[in-house]
């Protein structure tokens, strides 16, 4: 039909932003799933193109530096488990990937921590955005559980080393019928299995928060005592 | 029978560890005051850190232009 748009052009293509669907599909999960998450997650909050003002200040880039890091920590960690010990400890080649895996491990605590220290003077779990700064906790503690595990996982001297130390400790807490350090298949398997798979849902979810309550403002402007009082500005 | 190229590698890698800039064949450096003892490797690393902090906060950012109280994202 002429007035139709589909058939009047073939090169027509459905907006990604349509989540109607057919009306006689609504109540499908489906239909009801894609409802949910577009209005959760509409396409501009995504991936908007444009901060508020108050996002520019060096203090805000360390978020996206910490994401940045874990990037690299988790590539070379993917070449280290395709290469295997034998390859890191011997090679040129696997030195320089391994000491890459170490630095950009350094590199997203040291960011990550000033990370942290900005959100907790900015009051970031204000306005409604306590889930956002809790997950951010609970994702620097998973952190630190794969950081640790990686130390058991070097296969060297250091390794043996740190992992007769840490035995005490685990025991001492009665975990370590659970969280053995001393076996090393089991350190090996959190570090490069169940851990990065934790750390990296928690990243994805505290990134999706900070899309869907945005970034958090500085706190309002205090007035000197004695001052008038201006509409906007606490006293 | 041992290949020669990895019996090589091997002792290079046990070894012939190419030379650092700090020497790391001897116990590490300590600060010890009361209770709090820490490596002076790690008291360089925090250091760094709150420096960098300030520096975030007191470093204007550069090429930021207002349009309408928003900044490219």
């Amino acid at each position: 039909m002429a007035d139709d748009p589909v058939a009047a052009d073939d090169d027509f293509v459905e907006p990604v932003t349509k989540t109607t669907g057919d009306p006689a599909d609504a109540k499908m999960w489906t239909a009801r799933l894609r409802r949910r998450i577009v209005q959760a997650f509409p396409p501009d909050r995504l991936l908007p193109d444009r901060q508020p003002a108050y996002v520019a200040s060096w203090i805000y880039v360390f978020g996206v530096a910490t994401v940045a890091a874990l990037v690299v920590v988790i590539v070379t960690g993917c070449i280290l488990a395709i290469k295997g010990p034998q390859w890191w400890h011997v090679s040129t080649v696997g030195h320089f990937v391994n000491s890459c895996h170490l630095w950009s491990v350094e590199l997203f605590f040291f960011a990550m921590v000033i990370h942290l220290w900005g959100k907790f003077f900015m009051g970031a779990w204000r306005g409604r955005r306590a889930m956002t700064w809790i997950i951010g906790g609970v994702t620097f503690l998973g952190s630190i559980v794969t950081a640790f595990t990686g130390y058991i996982s070097q296969t060297n001297f250091d390794s043996q080393w740190i992992s007769t130390q840490a035995k005490d400790g685990i025991n001492a807490t009665g975990g370590g019928a659970l969280f053995d350090v001393l076996n090393f298949g089991q350190m090996l398997m959190w570090h490069i299995t169940l851990m990065p798979i934790v750390v990296v849902l928690l990243t994805a979810w505290h990134v999706l928060l900070v899309r869907r309550r945005g970034v958090v403002p500085p706190y309002p402007a205090r007035a000197p005592r004695g001052a008038t009082p201006m509409p906007g500005v606490a006293q | 029978m041992i290949h020669l190229g990895t019996l090589h590698a091997t002792l290079v890698a046990l070894g012939g560890a190419p030379k650092s800039i700090v020497n790391l064949d001897r116990p590490g450096h300590y600060v010890h005051w009361h209770f709090i003892q820490i490596s002076v490797a790690n008291l360089i690393v925090i250091a760094s850190m709150v420096a960098v902090f300030l520096l975030a906060i007191l470093v204007p950012f550069p090429g930021h232009r207002s349009k309408g109280g928003q900044t490219d994202g």
